[in-house]
C-alpha cells in the first residue's frame, strides 16, 4: 500500500498530464467548474433569501423547519442524486424539459445539494446581525424586504465564507453527478466521477492529475475569496 | 403636497407597561410638547428606556393610551432616536447617512450632498471614508445623530447618549442636542449625569420604579423639588 502510493506521488505522468495542458483533463476541469460555481450560483439566488427570510419571519412551525434545514445540511449526495433522477427521468414530473444526462440536470441537482446547507448557515448569519441591528433597523422603519437586503449586504463577508461552504460541498461531491450526469465521456464527466472511474479502470496518473487540479482549484477559489473578504473587511469595517 | 400632520404632542394617558408579572411602568401621565429639551432622570431600571420606545412608537403599552399629535398611531418618520451603544452598520461613515436619507425617502440624487451637511454638523467630514466601525466610541454617537437628523425629525429622542463617553465627547455631543433644541426640534433625554441635565433640560422627569414622581420645569426642579425623590436625587444621594 505505502509503496504503490509512493509510486504514485513520484509519478511523473500526473504533474505532466496537469502541466503539459491535457486537452481531455482541461475539459473535464472547465465542465466541473461551470456545473459547481453554475449549482452554487443557482443555489444562492434560492437559498440566501430563504435564509434570511427564515431568520426575520416568525410563523407556526419555524423550529421545526429550522431543525429540518439544518438535518438537511448533511443530506447524502445519492439521495439527493436519487430524487433529482426521478424529478427529471422521462416518466418524472420534470422529464418533459429532456434533461437527464446532462451538464444542466448536474447544475440543478448540486443546487439541490448545496440550498440547505447556504440556507441553513445563512439563517444562523442573519439571525445573529439581526439581534444587533434590531433595535436600530426598526427605529429607522426599515420594511421588511430592504431589512432583508440590508442584512445580507452587511452580512456580506461571512456569507462569502457560507458560499464558499456550497460551492466546496458542490464541487467536491460525486454521488449526485454520477447519477443525473451518467459520467458521459465528453459529455457530463467531471472531476470527481473521472476520478472514481479513472481509479477504478487503475489509470492512477489522469485520477491523480485530476486530484492535483481539484485540491488547486478549491485552494486557488478559497484565497481568491478570501482575499476579497479581507479587503471588503478593511474598507467597510 | 400636504405637509406631514405634527408628532407633537405625544400624550401619555395613564400608561402602564408589564412585562411577565413585572410592572416597567405604572400609571404614567404625561405631556412632551414643543420647546426646550426633556430630561428623563432616575437610577437604572427606573423605566426610561421604555418611555423612550413608547415615545418612538417601538413598544406598546399594556394599559393606557399613547398619541401623536391627537392620534393613537405613528409612521415614525419623523421621529429619531439614538441609543446608548448605537450599532454602526457595517460601512463607510458617509454610507451609514446615505443608507438614513435613504430610509428616510431622500431621493437618490439629494443623499450626497445632504450626508455631507450632516457629516459637517457632528464634525465628522473628515472621517466620511472610514468604516463606521472603526470610529472611536465619541465619534460613533455623534454619527448615530447624523443618522438619526437625516429624518429630518420633528422629535430626537436620545437614550443616554454620553453614557459612555469622556468629557470632550460628552460637550460635543450636547453642543449638537443644544443645536438641534435650537432648530426647533423637540428632544427627549434620557441620562444619569444631573450635571447634563441642568445643562440640557427645559424640563426634568424623574422616573423611580417607573412612576413619574416629579414633572417640573428645570429650575424649579433643581432649585425646589417637591418630593423626597426629587430632593434626594438633586443632593446626590443615591435613589434606588
Amino acid at each position: 500500500m505505502t509503496r504503490s502510493l509512493v509510486n504514485i506521488v513520484q509519478d511523473p505522468s500526473a504533474l505532466g498530464l496537469v502541466l503539459g495542458g491535457d486537452t481531455a483533463l482541461y475539459a473535464i476541469v472547465r465542465l466541473s467548474l461551470v456545473v459547481s460555481l453554475s449549482a452554487a450560483a443557482l443555489a444562492a439566488l434560492i437559498a440566501l433569501p430563504l435564509g434570511a427570510y427564515f431568520a426575520l419571519v416568525q410563523f407556526p412551525g419555524r423550529g421545526f423547519v429550522i431543525v429540518v434545514l439544518n438535518a438537511f445540511m448533511g443530506l447524502p449526495p445519492v439521495v439527493v442524486g436519487l430524487a433529482a433522477y426521478l424529478l427529471l427521468s422521462r416518466s418524472g414530473p420534470l422529464g418533459f424539459l429532456g434533461l437527464l444526462f446532462t451538464p444542466r440536470a448536474m447544475i440543478l441537482a448540486q443546487a439541490l445539494l448545496v440550498i440547505p446547507i447556504i440556507a441553513a448557515l445563512t439563517r444562523q448569519t442573519i439571525e445573529d446581525l439581526w439581534l444587533e441591528y434590531r433595535d436600530e433597523l426598526t427605529a429607522m422603519r426599515v420594511g421588511p424586504l430592504p431589512r432583508i437586503a440590508t442584512l445580507i449586504w452587511d452580512a456580506r463577508f461571512s456569507l462569502v465564507t457560507v458560499l464558499l461552504a456550497g460551492f466546496g460541498r458542490a464541487a467536491a461531491e460525486v454521488g449526485t453527478v454520477m447519477i443525473v450526469g451518467g459520467n458521459i465521456d465528453g459529455f457530463t464527466r467531471t472531476m470527481t466521477t473521472a476520478i472514481a472511474l479513472e481509479t477504478s479502470k487503475g489509470d492512477l496518473a489522469l485520477a491523480m492529475g485530476l486530484g492535483i487540479v481539484l485540491v488547486a482549484l478549491i485552494i486557488v477559489v478559497n484565497a481568491v475569496a478570501w482575499s476579497i473578504r479581507r479587503a471588503g473587511e478593511l474598507r467597510a469595517g | 403636497m400636504r405637509a406631514p400632520a405634527s408628532e407633537l404632542p405625544i400624550l401619555f394617558e395613564e400608561v402602564c407597561v408589564a412585562a411577565r408579572d413585572m410592572r416597567i411602568l405604572s400609571d404614567v401621565t404625561l405631556a412632551l410638547g414643543a420647546g426646550a429639551p426633556t430630561v428623563l432622570i432616575g437610577p437604572n431600571g427606573a423605566g426610561k428606556t421604555t418611555l423612550l420606545r413608547l415615545a418612538m412608537g417601538l413598544a406598546a403599552p399594556s394599559a393606557g393610551r399613547v398619541t401623536w399629535g391627537g392620534r393613537d398611531r405613528t409612521d415614525g418618520r419623523r421621529l429619531g432616536m439614538v441609543s446608548q451603544r448605537p450599532v454602526m452598520l457595517r460601512r463607510s461613515t458617509f454610507a451609514n447617512v446615505t443608507y438614513a436619507l435613504a430610509t428616510a425617502g431622500i431621493a437618490w440624487g439629494r443623499r450626497s450632498e445632504r450626508a455631507r451637511q450632516l457629516l459637517a454638523q457632528a464634525s465628522l467630514s473628515n472621517q466620511a471614508g472610514r468604516p463606521a466601525r472603526r470610529l472611536s466610541g465619541g465619534e460613533q454617537q455623534r454619527l448615530a445623530l447624523a443618522r438619526a437628523l437625516a429624518r429630518d425629525p420633528e422629535v430626537l429622542c436620545l437614550d443616554e447618549p454620553t453614557a459612555s463617553l469622556d468629557p470632550a465627547n460628552t460637550k460635543a455631543v450636547e453642543e449638537i442636542v443644544l443645536a438641534v433644541a435650537a432648530r426647533g426640534i423637540k428632544v427627549v433625554m434620557a441620562t444619569h449625569d444631573l450635571g447634563q441635565a441642568r445643562r440640557l433640560a427645559g424640563d426634568v422627569v424623574l422616573l423611580v420604579g417607573g412612576r413619574i414622581r416629579e414633572h417640573a420645569p428645570a429650575q424649579q426642579f433643581f432649585s425646589s423639588p417637591a418630593t423626597p425623590e426629587a430632593a434626594a436625587f438633586v443632593r446626590g444621594d443615591l435613589v434606588i
